[in-house]
């Protein structure tokens, strides 16, 4: 029962971690993009227009599905869908310079849109097929590791493995201080030579498009294929996991696995519908106390960039 | 650069390469020009909604469109009143957040307020609803309601005011607190376990001139003259303006920022308290669900940006966006477009992307390089 429970709180985490990481990338070059619920939604729209081509490529033979492809194009097309709409908000913020959080919020309101009136024009059939190459184990062992470790698809791994390596290159690499540079200060950076708009832009497109394959996973793994609309909430927490893991992707991986345990907690307890939506507000409720807590103790290694949410313009000095 | 390489016209241009255009921040534009340009922005908008229908309905929907979009909002006298009753929440939610944001303070919660406020209406109903007089049940709805909203708005502020805690996430979090607590309620007075409540036989405040939600209309048409007076003539108004300019002239000209922070927040609580209140007195059928708000907190922090706080511009922001709502809502019906409030999400959508856009325009200008020669 524990395992299980431990199993899925880790599989349902992979939304928030794609999500927060994208998230992480596109705030440390000092933008706050709250489109980032209406760039998951995209995401997971690009992921069934690409699934559905591949599948119509195939021409109906479900038993020829190579499950690598499959991962691969579903990737390919939630990450070029997320990005494009990084992309909208880019050319807003970075090179109209208008105010981020409105343009994020339309971005969100676009972007949900757009994925829930199209989604009706993707054809989905045989996503299932789909769905059991996106979910098949390393491991089909039940001893206690296996089930823990072993037991997940293809994304879930992929998750970790891409917050360990945004928070190396945030840490130790040249292009992750720059880019915590510009997000800190856009004018000194400017002044010792990077490039600030083409690391804004990158940061924001590929932050996106990382932001978008939760959303695949979303439809593909944990849903099996089928579509319901509830990513937006999820989005939100994505933004919030920002915060509760202090702009640390590694941190991000235990904060994901809170976040997922906690929102698929109610489901494992016997309380009543009434009880289990409050449960269900814990994941909001830590997130406000992690936000007094950091603000509180005030250390400088907790704190927002200083130039997030600013917009830059060289002239202005 | 002294390098003379112009010595043979013509042949060898410049060595330094000049960028092909400059921004320049203007200082002051036309009026006209700045209407000009929002006019464009939104045909544009109007354009492309116009071309998606027109290109989902096989190239025949194009003049339709429009025509539904104008019958759809003003097509008969119960469209009309659909519509000015979205207008008067709308902008009540609109005229709540605009003092907290000339302070600069990102209240994006109005959604989580307006819903406690309206679920604390619902708790008056169900506990007093028959047992006191209607009129007396009304009030004490109101009170309810505004204290709901201002304890939901003054949590965040304090915190912003004593310990600079972020407040963008904070009240965007208190939005989902604020849904699970109605979740929560919904469930325990749902006693059929559906899960939903049905629609309450009291608490609703009678039908004014026989036409139904008129009388919302009317009461924020008077709350809009408050907010204008409030943020204009009144030294409160003036405070929180320079705050919003700058905490250490605040400061420094002897303001007490953190009692302004808190003062404004609370007065944005209190407009969002009486949104959430008419959301369930001021309709003929009273309940309370997860999606009563529905979105529309975070619709009037657009709406509140793109008037530039007046809210005399709010007034025609708003009617522009509930037009374009129920239009789109009529259109997407109409023509069998799939899922409807989707199709109201993407023109919406498009259309506060494009206005958000041509704020560029009003703020810069584009300089090309001269022309060689010159």
């Amino acid at each position: 029962m524990f395992l299980t429970f431990l199993k899925n709180a880790i599989r349902f985490s992979t939304i928030f971690l794609f999500g927060s990481t994208g998230e992480t990338i596109t705030e440390k070059s000092g933008h706050l993009n709250l489109g980032t619920p209406g760039i998951m939604c995209m995401g997971a729209l690009g992921g069934c227009v690409g699934e559905s081509l591949y599948l119509k490529s195939l021409g109906g033979n479900y038993a020829a599905i190579n499950g690598f492809n499959a991962v691969v194009i579903g990737i390919l097309f939630a990450m070029l869908f997320a990005g494009l709409g990084g992309l909208i908000y880019g050319f807003l913020t970075i090179t109209l310079r208008c105010n981020q959080n409105v343009s994020g919020l339309a971005i969100t309101t676009f972007g949900a849109g757009v994925t829930n009136f199209f989604i009706n024009y993707v054809d989905r059939t045989g996503f299932n097929y789909l769905a059991a190459k996106f979910t098949a184990p390393i491991s089909q062992a039940t001893d206690w590791f296996s089930t823990i470790f072993l037991s997940h698809g293809a994304l879930v791994y992929i998750a970790i493995a891409l917050a360990l390596l945004v928070a190396f290159i945030l840490k130790k690499t040249r292009t992750g201080l720059n880019l915590t540079a510009i997000g800190e200060n856009p004018a000194t950076a400017d002044a010792a030579g990077i490039n600030v708009t083409g690391y804004k832009y990158v940061s924001c497109v590929l932050g996106s498009g990382i932001s978008g394959i939760g959303g695949l996973f979303y439809i593909m793994d944990y849903l099996y294929g089928s579509w319901e609309y509830s990513i937006d909430a999820m989005g939100w927490l994505a933004v919030a996991l920002v915060i509760f893991s202090v702009w640390k992707p590694n941190w991000g991986i235990l904060g994901s696995i809170l976040f997922g345990a906690l929102y698929i907690l109610p489901y494992y307890t016997s309380f009543s519908f009434a009880v289990q939506e409050i449960i269900k507000m814990i994941p909001y409720a830590v997130t406000i106390i992690v936000l007094i807590i950091t603000s509180i103790i005030n250390r400088r290694e907790s704190q927002p960039p200083a130039a997030l949410g600013l917009s830059y313009f060289r002239e202005e000095r | 650069m002294t390098v003379k390489n112009n010595a043979v016209a013509g042949a060898v241009k410049t060595s330094h390469k000049e960028p092909l255009f400059h921004l320049v921040k203007r200082t002051d534009i036309a009026t006209w020009k700045k209407w000009l340009i929002r006019v464009v922005a939104v045909v544009i908008a109007l354009l492309i909604a116009g071309i998606v229908c027109a290109a989902l309905t096989g190239g025949k929907n194009f003049v339709k469109f429009y025509s539904e979009l104008f019958s759809g909002s003003l097509g008969t006298v119960w469209r009309l009143q659909v519509m000015l009753q979205a207008w008067a929440i709308l902008m009540c939610i609109s005229l709540a957040v605009t003092p907290a944001f000339k302070m600069r303070f990102w209240n994006i919660g109005a959604e989580g307020q307006t819903l406690i406020s309206a679920l604390a209406a619902v708790v008056c109903i169900i506990y007093f609803g028959g047992k006191i007089p209607e009129p007396a049940l009304i009030m004490t709805m109101l009170a309810f309601s505004v204290v709901a909203g201002a304890i939901w708005a003054v949590i965040p502020a304090i915190f912003k005011a004593f310990w600079g805690t972020n407040e963008t996430l904070f009240t965007l979090m208190m939005n989902y607190v604020a849904t699970q607590l109605v979740l929560y309620a919904v469930n325990i007075w749902a006693k059929d376990g559906s899960g939903t409540l049905g629609v309450l036989s009291h608490g609703s405040f009678d039908k004014l001139f026989g036409m139904e939600y008129i009388q919302n209309v009317v009461f924020v048409t008077l709350l809009t003259v408050i907010v204008f007076v409030y943020l204009k003539f009144f030294k409160h108004g003036y405070e929180l303006e320079v705050v919003g300019e700058s905490v250490n002239t605040a400061k420094y000209i002897g303001i007490n920022v953190k009692k302004v922070i808190i003062r404004t927040m609370v007065f944005s609580g209190v407009m969002c308290g009486l949104a959430g209140f008419l959301l369930v007195g001021g309709s003929p059928s009273p309940t309370v669900n997860a999606n009563l708000v529905g979105g529309r907190g975070f619709t009037a922090i657009l709406v509140s940006w793109l008037s530039k706080f007046s809210p005399i511009a709010m007034i025609f922001v708003t009617l522009l966006v509930v037009f374009l709502e129920r239009g789109a809502t009529q259109a997407a019906n109409t023509m069998r477009l799939g899922d409807s409030g989707a199709f109201v999400d993407i023109v919406v959508g498009l259309f506060f992307l494009l206005i958000i856009a041509c704020e560029f325009f009003l703020n810069y200008k584009i300089k090309f390089r001269k022309k060689e020669g010159k």
